[in-house]
């Protein structure tokens, strides 16, 4: 069986099955795929025709800058975001008409939430974060770079070997179909023997050990990496809200590997840790994922709360408040994520003590969370507001997450959560903290951080089309599914019986198409901005008048970040110069910059992880083994560099930062009424309505 | 006495530059040492909870398998090469050349190298006797605990090699001195793991 091209053969393409059995079902899959290939060979063309192979190997993908590798994080977010979308669009037009049947196979069904799954919270929502704390946080506390900039693009080599090994399981073979959480024993060899969890297992295997890799870095970097005076309570609540999710990183995503790898030796090996026979025990497999899985939860959510901490201040010219709550707050929240996993298998049959305390913690962990919400209200509250695009996802999020969370504090309790688990209401709940509290979040972070990485805001009124629709489509999709679960209709359903689910259904999926309409405008939104970049050009790199030092240089920024390390002296490091004095003097003396040198260690890991995972799925034994000796031989043949560092002379530094300073004394600031308009160049002048 | 920049071994102001240039990454070994923990921990609550009659599923269990002796020489060889790895730490830290330090490398690995061997063929006798990991999940959660720390050694030794191809290509550079401080750590650390084996795995298997 196991020749040259292991299981693989010219049957196991989605084109292959619409011919041999054409219908709704076989053309829905080959058109993804078809989407697929089409999409990969415009870009390849794309690239060709404009020459840009150079500048994307020079600039970007050898590139070891922390924020080229978070803009490469936010690109593959985006663009699994699109795929997860759409799937979504899919499964609810699918719902909508399931009475009874439905246009797809329940197989087809499973495979689509499986992956919706997957993607939605690896490799959207990871990624999306993983890329805002690297373009933000080294800005923020004055460093030049990640503690690790090789290991960041490593870390980045690994998540996108996992996102291309799920895009090609749309063309080549199928998916698992046992939900993102990939329960065995159903997804181990007996009763899946398919290809389907292999490649869940290696797509997750190394987006686990590529965040693994970030948390250490995101760590040591705001431990070791910060500007003279920037102590942890001046640090920037992103900041903070980025230490706790790196801490988790370190000690949650190890779970995750493990279990899969146990799966995959279950799979591969034989070996019975999951098995229904011969001693093999599931539960223990639930019990090791949710360690994992729920910290994942805060580990995406707590950044967001870091976003919106940024968004309130900055949007309504105060200062945060209530500081140091926050900062509590924040990592009470990373202690009691990890106490709580329990909660996601109360019907499982441990006894009802067991159940009862992490019902409570899980309770707990909605107190800290609502003194967030109360403070983020409270710096809102007489300040200078803009309703900028930021704020409209910000509004959205208090009213929405607020009920979001408090169906968490239902689902708590064991004794409701044995009615409703497994019901559309847990679907309601989860992407009702998910979407607001986190997508919402990003896509306002890149709002509100894209000029400082692109040097041009983006387009508002489009913004806002997109925040407002994808508020809406949240609503008319979701909450209806709350009724739904209640009425008892169980999740991951290809099919019911029951009319009275219909109508309700019908909402849901016209609510998907205006999720569609904001994802498009969303997509719009980033076109149109590029296309007048003119106008909307910020320069001076302090558009929003910010408070944080991440404002206080060119947009875009240099790629050495600071011309000189600031000495910080307040917890609103920027806003303390801006008010206190002129931020923007030359230093007496410039110095030499050390930078990291390109290197393609990153994109030679990922291509070998890819190839060794794509093997591994197929049983192409020659190439698993090559791909994984490849990574090991990359890393050594990388410990033998000695010219890791180039050096910048101070010379050169002066010339680029002195030429800013200069334009930056001859240019007018703007008010912040003037905010929205072409004449918003990134300079901001005091603004006299500012009550302190 | 000069004050540490990191915990464990520090190079100390007599190796200049060096010793501040080894301070983040060091610290990040640690960080990174206590994720590898969690996964070791993983695994032994695995093997732990598999020891019952339901996870031994009729097949052979501790006291017909484990071979006291031969455990008692890996643990003798193991902690004897986190002596000799911690003399290569010494020799670098008090300067004794690079050469001295290639020496108890050398050592260590040799050391390293007995202990793989014995513990491969501990797993070559189970197996002849028809316990491999798929015979019972409690052999699975062994295979898994005690083959990952074996993967953990075999990935020292060939990180040995590295460094002593970094010490005859580089000398003793600011960066292989970095390096060894890490591989010190790891070594040790694996040292660690295993006493945390024999005592869990064997010693309460046996008992």
């Amino acid at each position: 069986m196991s020749g040259l091209f292991g299981h693989l053969d010219w049957t196991v393409t989605p084109f292959a099955a619409a011919i041999a059995d054409p219908g709704t079902n076989t053309f829905v899959a080959a058109g993804a795929a078809g989407l697929v290939v089409l999409g990969a060979v415009a870009l390849l063309g794309f690239l060709t025709w404009f020459r840009l192979w150079g500048p994307l190997w020079r600039d970007w993908l050898t590139s070891a800058d922390h924020k080229k590798i978070g803009v490469m994080y936010c690109v593959i977010g985006i663009v699994m975001l699109a795929r997860g979308v759409a799937e979504g669009a899919v499964m609810r037009a699918h719902q909508a008409m399931a009475l009874n049947g439905g246009p797809l196979s329940a197989e087809h069904f499973a495979e689509l939430f499986s992956t919706h799954g997957t993607i939605m919270i690896l490799f959207v929502a990871a990624p999306l974060v993983i890329g805002l704390i690297n373009i933000v946080v080294p800005l923020q506390i004055g460093a030049r770079d990640m503690a690790f900039p090789v290991m960041n693009q490593v870390s980045l080599g690994l998540t996108a070997a996992g996102a291309a090994l799920l895009m090609i399981s749309l063309v080549i073979g199928r998916f698992e179909t046992g939900g993102w959480s990939a329960y065995p024993p159903y997804t181990g060899r007996v009763f899946s023997p398919g290809e389907g969890p292999d490649y869940w297992i290696w797509s997750v295997v190394p987006a686990g050990i590529g965040s693994m890799l970030s948390g250490i870095n995101f760590a040591v970097t705001i431990y070791k990496c910060r500007a003279p005076g920037m102590t942890y309570m001046r640090m920037p609540l992103f900041t903070w809200t980025a230490l706790c999710a790196a801490i988790m990183l370190v000690y949650a995503m190890p779970p995750v590997t493990v279990s899969s790898l146990m799966l995959a030796l279950d799979r591969y090996a034989g070996f019975h840790f999951f098995t229904n026979d011969l001693g093999g025990n599931m539960m223990n497999y639930a019990n090791i994922f949710w360690m994992f899985g729920h910290p994942e939860v805060y580990i995406l959510v707590l950044p967001a709360y870091g976003v919106w901490s940024e968004v309130s201040a900055t949007f309504s010219a105060k200062t945060l408040y209530g500081y140091p709550s926050l900062v509590i707050a924040t990592m009470a929240i990373a202690v009691i994520a990890f106490t709580v996993w329990l909660h996601h298998f109360f019907t499982m049959g441990q006894s009802a003590s067991v159940n009862i305390a992490f019902g409570i913690a899980t309770m707990i962990i909605a107190v800290p969370t609502g003194v967030k919400v109360y403070d983020w209200m409270a710096t809102l509250w007489r300040g200078r507001i803009r309703m900028t695009v930021p704020m409209v996802y910000l509004t959205g999020f208090f009213i929405l997450f607020v009920i979001g969370g408090l169906t968490g504090v239902i689902l708590a309790n064991p004794t409701i959560d044995y009615q409703v688990h497994n019901t559309l209401f847990l679907v309601a709940h989860f992407h009702n903290v998910l979407i607001p509290g986190v997508l919402f979040a990003m896509l306002a972070g890149i709002h509100y951080w894209f000029p400082k990485v692109f040097g041009f805001r983006l387009h508002e009124t489009w913004g806002k089309r997109a925040a407002w629709l994808w508020i809406v489509g949240f609503c008319v999709t979701f909450l209806p599914l709350y009724a739904l679960g209640l009425m008892g209709m169980p999740r991951r359903s290809s099919s019911f019986a029951d009319p009275a689910f219909v109508p309700l259904q019908l909402v849901a999926g016209a609510g998907a198409v205006i999720i569609l309409l904001a994802l498009a405008a969303t997509l719009v939104c980033y076109g149109v901005s590029i296309r007048q970049r003119g106008t909307l050009a910020v320069p001076f790199g302090d558009p929003w008048d910010g408070r944080t030092l991440e404002w206080a240089m060119p947009a875009p920024a240099p790629e050495w970040n600071f011309a000189v390390i600031p000495a910080v002296a307040a917890r609103d490091a920027f806003w303390a110069e801006k008010t206190g004095g002129d931020p923007y003097v030359a230093p007496e003396r410039y110095e030499d910059i050390e930078l990291p040198r390109p290197t393609a260690l990153g994109l030679v890991i990922c291509v070998a992880t890819t190839a060794a995972g794509f093997a591994l799925t197929w049983h192409i034994w020659w190439l698993a083994l090559s791909g994984l000796v490849g990574i090991g031989l990359a890393v050594m043949v990388r410990a033998f560099a000695t010219q890791t560092t180039r050096v910048l002379p101070a010379a050169e530094v002066a010339v680029h930062h002195g030429r800013w300073l200069e334009a930056v004394h001859t240019a007018r600031g703007i008010t912040r009424d003037a905010e929205d308009s072409p004449a918003n160049r990134g300079l901001a002048a005091p603004d006299t309505e500012v009550t302190p | 006495m000069t004050a540490n920049l990191h915990p464990g071994l520090n190079l100390g102001e007599s190796h200049g530059a060096a010793h501040p240039a080894s301070e983040n990454r060091v610290f990040g070994f640690w960080v990174f040492l206590m994720s590898d923990l969690i996964t070791f921990g993983i695994l032994f609550a695995t093997y732990a909870a598999s020891g019952t009659p339901m996870g031994l599923a009729g097949g052979p269990g501790p006291a017909q398998l484990f071979d006291l002796t031969s455990v008692a020489l890996q643990t003798a060889f193991l902690l004897a090469s986190s002596l000799t790895c911690g003399m290569a730490s010494l020799s670098m830290k008090a300067h004794a050349g690079a050469g001295r330090i290639a020496l108890w490398l050398l050592v260590t690995a040799l050391l390293g190298g007995g202990f793989l061997m014995l513990e491969l063929s501990d797993f070559a006798s189970m197996l002849a006797q028809g316990a491999g990991p798929a015979r019972s999940g409690w052999l699975s959660g062994f295979f898994a605990l005690v083959g990952l720390h074996g993967l953990h050694i075999t990935a020292g030794l060939l990180w040995i090699g590295v460094l002593l191809g970094l010490l005859a290509v580089q000398g003793l550079s600011d960066r292989v001195k970095t390096r060894l401080l890490l591989f010190a750590l790891y070594w040790h650390f694996l040292d660690l793991v295993w006493i945390g084996i024999f005592s869990i795995v064997f010693l309460r298997g046996l008992a």
